[in-house]
C-alpha cells in the first residue's frame, strides 16, 4: 500500500454534551484496501463513521477525500463525492421496490419522467454484478436481509463509491450469505473500491481485510496491516489489557453446588419459524446460565418467549418442574420470573417517568392497596435499592432519561430485583454500559446467584460469559447446539459451536483443539 | 449525600440541566398559567366588575367548564399517545339519548346513566380499533366523529329535541354551594384524575404505556386495558359534557351539539406544554389551558377585537407553545 | 463459484409472500374502485339510465370537485407520513380571497386564492419539516389562523362575488360536463404522474416508508415534506376557488369539516396514514365512493316506497371507513406474518 490514501483523516475528535466519544483519531484507507475497523461497543467506530460521512460534524480534525480536504455536510454529500455507507441495520425504503432503492434520487428519465424500465434493467443489471438476481420490482420489504444488503450495496455502488463503509453488514446474515458477501467485497476491491469493514467477527476480518485499525475508548490504539496482528494481539488491544486466563465462576461456588440443585426453568425445544427451531435451556437455583449465540441465533427470541413476552408454536416451558404457559409477562412475573431487554431505550426504560417510577413499576401490583400506590413502601423499596445498586442520581424524583446508561441499567436491574424474583433474565445487561458500571452489575450478578437466585445471561461478549456464567447454551439458528460447563467453557469452544454448531451436548471439544480439558466432574 | 451524587461523573445531565434554558423550561411549563394570571389581572384592572363572583363563575368558567372536562379525557387519551375525534359527536349521541330518556318519561338519573352507559360504549368502539386492531387513533376515532354525528341526528330526526325536566337541566343550570353546575362538575373531575394520575396504580400504567409501551408490558402492565380505560373515560367525559350542554339550553341539537369541541380540547391539551406523543399529562395545566383559551378569547372580543382575530391569536398561542416543548426537548 | 448458491437462495424465499402481497394490494389498493363500480352498478339497476347519466353525474362530478381537490393534497400529506387539519380553513380563505377579488375577473381571482392557500402551505411545511414541530399540532393552529383570516376578511359575513367572469366558470362546460370536474381530472392525472414518475413523487413515498433512511440516503426530505403542505395548501386554496364560483359566495362556515372528508377519502382509497403506500387515483376513488353514497340515498328517495333519512350518509360513509381500515389491517398483518 504504497500509493496514496484515498481517505485519511488525522486528529479527529468529537464530543457528545461535554462527553469525548472521539479523541485525536486517525485512519487511512487507499483505493483497493480493505480495512477493518474494530473496537467494542461505544468505542467510537459508529461515531467515527458518522463524523467522516457527514452525519455529525466534527469538533476538530483533518480529513482528506482523493487528495482534497473535505468536510461533508451531509450524507447526501458524502455520496455526492464518492464516500457511501452500508449502515448496520439497512436503511432503505421498505415498501418500495428493489428497483426504486437502488435508484431513487437519480433515477433515468424519458421526457423529464422516470423511465421504469430502464431503471429496472439498470437495477438488474447492478445487481446481477454482485450476483443477485431477483425481481427487481417487488418491494424490499419482501427480501430477506441479504438481498437487502446487497440493494443497499447496488446502490452504494451506483454512486460511483470509491469508498464503501460497511458498519457491520454481517451481523445478521447467515454463514452463506456472509460468504456472498465477502465475494463482493473482493470484488470491488479487485476493481479498486476502498472499503472499511466494520465486523466482530474476526473470522471475517481474517478472510478478506488488508490492514486494520483498532478503536478502544474513542482512540486509535493500532493501525497496521492485519496479517501483522495476531488474533490474539487483536482481541487484547481491543479490551485494552493482557487477555488472562478469565477468572471463571466455577472456582468461585462449587460446580457441585449447583449441579446437585433443583431446575427452576425449563424450556424444552422451543420453536416458532424462523427464529426458533428448537431451543432448550435448564436453569438451575443459584446458577448462571449464559446464553451464547451470533445475532440472528435466537438468543433473545428464547429469551422472550420463556418470559411471555413472544408466543411459540411449539415446545415446553416449566417452572419447578410444573409446565407453564405464559400468555404474557405479567404472567411471568407472577410466577417471579424478571426479565431486562437488550434494548434499554426502547424496552427498558419509561423516559419521562422518575427513577422511583421507573423501579417500582413491576412492583407495581404488589403496592397497591385499593387501587392506591402506597407511598411510604414505595419510598422504602426505591431508596434501598439505590442504596444497594449505588446508582448515581441527583434523587428519586429525577428522570430516568437524565441519568448515564450505566445508571439506567442499574434501575432497570434494581426494576426487577425489588420484585424478589427467583429466576432473573438478563439480556446483554452491559452492553454500552461504561466499564465500571459494567463491572459492578458483573459483580452483582454474581452476589445474587450465591444467593440462589438463577441467572440467564446473554452476553455477545465471550468474555463475559467465560467469567459470569456456570454453564453456558450455545445456540445457533434458532436451535440449542451445545451446552458447556466449568472448565470446557472457552472462547473456543464457544466460537466453534457458534460457527459450526457440531458440538453436541455433551460433547466438548472442538476437533483438532489443542484444548484437552480432563472431565472434572 | 444529594450534592456528592449529583457531582458523580455518570450524571452529567443532571447537574448540567438548568442553565440557560431555564425560562423557556418555565415558560412551557408554567406558559399557560402566566398568560392566565396576565390576562386576570388586566382584567382586573380594565374590565368592570371582572372580579365580581358573577363574572367569574357564571360567565368566564362556566363558558370554559366544558371544554375543559373534554380536554381533561382527552389528556388521557393523549397521555397514551393517542387522540380522540370522536368527542363531539359523542356528546352529540349522549345528549340525543339523555334527552329522550326523560321524554319518554324516565326519571332524570337514568337518563344520565343511559346517556354516559352509551358514551362509554363509544369509547369501548374506540379503544377496541386502536388496542384489539391497532389501528391509529386518528383514524379509529374519525369513524365515529363521521358516524357518531349521523347516529345522533338519526335519534333525534334532525330536529331539535326540547324538553322540560328540572333534574336533567339541573346539569346545566344548577348550583352547588352557590358554584354553577358546569364549574362544579369540571372542578370534581379535575380533582379525580388528579389524584388518578398522582396517587393510583392506574396512574403510574397510564404515563408508562404512554411512556414506552413496549416496556411497560415487558414490565407487566396491561398496556392495552390501560388505553382502552383511556378512550373509554374520555368517551365518557364527553357525554357528561354532552348532558351538560343540553341541560344549559334544555333543547338536544344534534346538528350542532360538540361541534368542533375536538379541536378546542386539543388546543388546550397542547397549550399546557403536553406533547401528543405519550407519556405525560397535566390535569391542572389542562383546566388551566382550556380556562385561558377561553379568557382570551372573551377578553379580546370585549376589547373590541373582532372574534376572528381573536381566532388567529388562539392558533399563535397553540403555536408558541409548540416552540416552547420543541426547545424543552 | 460459492456464491451463485447464495444467490439462488435469495431469490427462491420470495415467492410465497410475493403472492400474498399481490393479492393483497390488489385488494387494498382496488377494493374502493371494487366498491365504486358495484354502487354505480347497483344504482344504475336499481334506479335506471338517470342514475349513471345526465344531471347526476353532473351533479356528483362539480359537488366532487373541490372535495377531490383538498383529498388529492391531503393524499400527498399523508403518503409523507403527515397530516393536514388546515384545509377547510385555507379553502375558505382561498375562497374568500377570490370571491372578493371576482371584479378584476376570474384568473386573478383564482390565481389569488392558490397564492393564498399556498403561502399558509408554506407556514405549516416550514413549521413542520424545518422547526420539527408536530403536524398535527401545527395545521391545527393553522386551521384556526386561517379561518380567523377569511371570517376578518369577509367581515364575519359570506362573501359575495360580483356577476363576471369568476361566477360564469362556475357555470361553464365542456362535452356537457363543468370544466370544474376537467380540472380535477387533469389535477389528478397531473398527480398521478408526479407520484409514479417524477423524483419528487418518489421521494414522497421514500420519506414516509423511512424517514431517516431517506436522509440517509440523501433524499431531500425537508424540502420534500414543506412542498408537499405547500400543494395541500394552493389546492385547498384551488377548492376554496372553486366553491366560490359555483355558489357565488363563499360563507363563514365553509370548508368547515372538509379536512376530515379528506382523510377518510384517502384512507378509503387505499393510503397508510402511516405513510410510505399510497395511491392518487384511489384518492379519487376514495371521494367518489363517498360522494356517490350521497346520491344512492337521494335516488332510493326519490324512488318512493323506502325512505332513508339524508342522515344515514354519515353513518354510511363511517361504516365504509371501518370496513376498509379493518381489511388494511388484516392485509398488513398478513402481509407481516408472512414475513417474519
Amino acid at each position: 500500500m504504497a500509493q496514496e490514501p484515498l481517505l485519511r483523516c488525522s486528529g479527529m475528535d468529537k464530543s457528545f454534551a461535554g462527553v469525548p466519544a472521539l479523541r485525536d483519531v486517525h485512519m487511512s484507507v487507499a483505493a483497493g484496501e480493505v480495512r477493518a475497523l474494530i473496537g467494542q461497543n461505544g468505542a467510537g467506530k459508529s461515531t467515527l463513521i458518522k463524523v467522516l460521512t457527514g452525519v455529525y460534524r466534527r469538533d476538530a480534525g483533518q480529513v482528506e477525500f482523493a487528495g482534497n480536504p473535505v468536510d461533508f455536510t451531509s450524507t447526501q454529500d458524502a455520496q455526492r463525492n464518492g464516500l457511501a455507507t452500508i449502515y448496520q441495520e439497512v436503511n432503505l425504503v421498505p415498501y418500495r421496490s428493489v428497483a426504486e432503492n437502488i435508484c431513487i434520487g437519480r433515477a433515468r428519465r424519458r421526457f423529464g419522467l422516470i423511465d421504469w424500465k430502464a431503471v429496472n434493467a439498470e437495477a438488474r443489471e447492478r445487481l446481477a454484478a454482485l450476483d443477485v438476481h431477483v425481481d427487481v420490482t417487488r418491494p424490499l420489504v419482501e427480501y430477506p436481509i441479504a438481498t437487502q444488503q446487497m440493494t443497499a450495496i447496488a446502490r452504494a455502488l451506483s454512486f460511483d463509491a470509491k469508498l464503501v463503509i460497511m458498519d457491520e453488514p454481517t451481523s445478521s446474515l447467515a454463514e452463506r450469505e456472509v460468504a456472498t458477501l465477502l465475494d463482493v467485497i473482493r470484488r470491488l476491491r479487485d476493481e479498486g473500491v476502498a472499503i472499511v469493514f466494520v465486523s466482530h467477527r474476526l473470522d471475517e476480518l481474517y478472510a478478506v481485510c488488508d490492514t486494520i485499525t483498532v478503536l478502544r475508548d474513542g482512540r486509535t490504539v493500532a493501525d497496521s496491516p492485519i496479517s501483522e496482528l495476531s488474533r490474539y494481539d487483536l482481541v487484547s488491544t481491543m479490551l485494552g489489557r493482557e487477555l488472562t486466563e478469565s477468572e471463571r465462576r466455577g472456582q468461585h461456588v462449587g460446580a457441585t453446588a449447583t449441579a446437585a440443585a433443583p431446575t427452576v426453568l425449563e424450556a424444552r425445544d422451543l420453536r416458532r419459524a424462523p427464529v426458533l427451531n428448537g431451543s432448550s435451556v435448564t436453569l438451575r437455583r443459584g446458577e448462571v446460565v449464559g446464553l451464547a449465540g451470533l445475532l440472528g441465533s435466537g438468543r433473545s427470541e428464547t429469551a422472550r418467549a420463556l418470559f411471555g413476552a413472544d408466543p411459540v408454536t411449539d415446545g415446553e416451558i416449566h417452572r419447578d418442574g410444573e409446565p407453564v404457559r405464559f400468555a404474557s409477562p405479567q404472567e411471568a412475573i407472577r410466577a417471579r420470573i424478571g426479565f431486562n431487554s437488550e434494548d434499554r431505550k426502547g424496552e427498558g426504560i419509561i423516559p419521562d417517568l422518575s427513577v422511583r417510577e421507573n423501579i417500582t413499576l413491576a412492583l407495581l401490583p404488589r403496592l397497591l392497596r385499593r387501587g392506591i400506590v402506597d407511598r411510604g413502601r414505595q419510598q422504602e423499596i426505591v431508596d434501598r435499592f439505590i442504596r444497594r445498586l449505588d446508582i448515581k442520581l441527583a434523587g428519586p424524583d429525577q428522570k430516568i432519561s437524565e441519568l448515564s446508561g450505566g445508571n439506567q441499567q442499574k434501575v432497570l436491574l434494581a426494576r426487577w430485583l425489588c420484585t424478589d424474583p427467583e429466576v432473573l433474565i438478563l439480556d446483554e445487561p452491559t452492553r454500552g454500559i461504561d466499564v465500571g458500571a459494567k463491572q459492578e452489575i458483573q459483580n452483582l450478578v454474581r452476589e445474587l446467584a450465591d444467593d440462589g437466585l438463577s441467572v440467564l445471561l446473554i452476553s455477545s461478549e465471550l468474555e463475559e460469559l467465560i467469567t459470569d456464567c456456570d454453564r453456558v447454551v450455545v445456540l445457533r439458528d434458532g436451535a440449542t447446539v451445545a451446552e458447556l460447563e466449568g472448565e470446557d467453557i472457552s472462547e473456543k469452544s464457544m466460537l466453534h459451536a457458534m460457527a459450526e454448531g457440531t458440538a453436541a451436548t455433551g460433547s466438548r471439544q472442538p476437533s483438532g483443539s489443542r484444548e484437552e480439558d480432563e472431565v472434572h466432574d | 449525600m444529594t450534592e456528592t451524587a449529583t457531582a458523580g461523573p455518570t450524571s452529567p445531565a443532571a447537574t448540567r440541566r438548568p442553565t440557560g434554558r431555564s425560562w423557556t423550561g418555565f415558560a412551557r411549563q408554567y406558559g399557560a398559567a402566566a398568560l392566565l394570571v396576565l390576562l386576570l389581572a388586566y382584567n382586573a384592572v380594565f374590565t368592570r366588575n371582572f372580579l365580581s363572583w358573577q363574572t367569574l363563575m357564571d360567565v368566564q368558567l362556566r363558558q370554559a367548564a366544558p371544554v375543559a372536562i373534554v380536554a381533561l379525557g382527552m389528556a388521557l387519551v393523549i397521555a397514551v399517545a393517542g387522540i380522540d375525534l370522536s368527542v363531539g359527536s359523542v356528546m352529540a349521541i349522549a345528549g340525543q339519548v339523555g334527552a329522550l330518556t326523560v321524554l319518554g318519561g324516565l326519571p332524570p338519573a337514568l337518563a344520565v346513566l343511559l346517556a354516559l352507559a352509551v358514551a362509554a360504549a363509544c369509547g369501548v368502539f374506540n379503544g377496541t380499533l386502536v388496542v384489539r386492531y391497532g389501528v391509529q387513533p386518528i383514524i379509529a376515532t374519525l369513524i365515529l366523529f363521521i358516524a357518531g354525528r349521523g347516529i345522533a341526528q338519526l335519534l333525534s330526526g334532525g330536529k331539535l329535541t326540547g324538553f322540560r325536566n328540572p333534574g336533567l337541566q339541573f346539569l346545566g343550570l344548577g348550583r352547588i354551594a352557590g358554584v354553577p353546575m358546569p364549574v362544579m362538575l369540571m372542578i370534581v373531575v379535575a380533582a379525580v384524575l388528579w389524584f388518578v394520575v398522582r396517587y393510583t396504580g392506574y396512574g403510574r400504567t397510564l404515563l408508562a404505556t404512554g411512556g414506552n409501551t413496549a416496556a411497560a408490558r415487558l414490565a407487566g402492565v396491561r398496556t392495552g386495558r390501560v388505553t382502552m380505560v383511556a378512550y373509554i373515560a374520555s368517551a365518557a367525559l364527553a357525554g357528561l359534557v354532552g348532558l351538560v350542554v343540553i341541560g344549559i339550553t334544555a333543547a338536544s341539537d344534534a346538528n350542532n351539539v360538540g361541534l368542533g369541541v375536538e379541536l378546542d380540547a386539543i388546543a388546550a391539551v397542547a397549550v399546557s406544554g403536553t406533547p401528543l406523543t405519550g407519556g405525560r399529562i397535566s390535569v391542572v395545566g389542562t383546566v388551566v389551558g382550556a380556562v385561558m383559551l377561553r379568557l382570551l378569547q372573551n377578553t379580546l372580543i370585549a376589547q373590541g377585537v373582532p372574534r376572528e382575530i381573536a381566532q388567529i391569536v388562539t392558533g399563535v398561542v397553540i403555536v408558541v407553545a409548540l416552540f416552547l416543548q420543541r426547545r424543552a426537548r | 463459484m460459492s456464491t451463485s448458491t447464495g444467490s439462488t437462495s435469495t431469490g427462491s424465499t420470495t415467492t410465497a409472500p410475493a403472492r400474498i402481497g399481490r393479492i393483497g394490494r390488489v385488494l387494498q389498493k382496488q377494493g374502493a374502485l371494487i366498491a365504486l363500480i358495484v354502487l354505480v352498478v347497483f344504482g344504475t339497476l336499481r334506479y335506471g339510465e338517470s342514475f349513471a347519466t345526465g344531471f347526476n353525474v353532473q351533479s356528483v362530478l362539480a359537488d366532487d370537485a373541490k372535495y377531490a381537490l383538498v383529498a388529492l393534497g391531503m393524499c400527498f400529506v399523508i403518503m409523507t407520513g403527515g397530516i393536514d387539519l388546515s384545509v377547510g380553513s385555507v379553502a375558505a380563505l382561498g375562497g374568500v380571497v377570490a370571491v372578493q377579488l371576482s371584479g378584476a375577473g376570474l384568473v386573478p381571482a383564482v390565481l389569488a386564492a392558490v397564492a393564498v392557500g399556498a403561502v399558509a402551505g408554506l407556514v405549516n411545511g416550514v413549521l413542520i419539516a424545518r422547526f420539527r414541530l408536530a403536524p398535527f399540532l401545527v395545521t391545527l393552529a393553522s386551521l384556526l389562523v386561517a379561518r380567523g383570516l377569511a371570517l376578518y376578511l369577509a367581515d364575519a359575513r359570506s362573501a359575495v362575488a360580483q356577476p363576471g367572469g369568476f361566477t360564469a366558470f362556475g357555470a361553464w362546460k365542456l362535452l356537457g360536463i363543468p370544466v370544474s370536474f376537467w380540472i380535477v381530472a387533469l389535477l389528478f392525472a397531473v398527480g398521478a404522474l408526479v407520484l409514479d414518475r417524477t423524483d419528487f413523487g418518489r421521494n414522497v413515498l421514500a420519506v414516509g416508508g423511512n424517514e431517516d433512511a431517506a436522509r440517509l440516503m440523501g433524499l431531500p426530505v425537508d424540502r420534500t415534506k414543506v412542498a408537499v403542505y405547500t400543494l395541500s395548501g394552493a389546492l385547498a386554496g384551488t377548492a376554496g376557488a372553486f366553491l366560490g364560483a359555483q355558489t357565488g359566495s363563499v360563507d363563514a362556515a365553509a370548508g368547515q369539516g372538509w379536512e376530515l372528508s379528506a382523510i377518510a377519502a384517502v384512507v378509503v382509497g387505499g393510503t397508510l396514514l402511516t405513510g410510505g403506500v399510497g395511491s392518487v387515483l384511489g384518492t379519487l376513488v376514495g371521494v367518489l365512493l363517498l360522494q356517490l353514497i350521497f346520491n344512492v340515498i337521494v335516488f332510493e328517495n326519490s324512488r318512493g316506497g323506502l325512505q332513508i333519512s339524508s342522515y344515514w350518509e354519515s353513518v354510511i360513509r363511517g361504516a365504509f371507513l371501518l370496513v376498509v381500515v379493518l381489511l388494511q389491517v388484516r392485509l398488513t398483518r398478513g402481509r407481516r406474518a408472512a414475513l417474519a
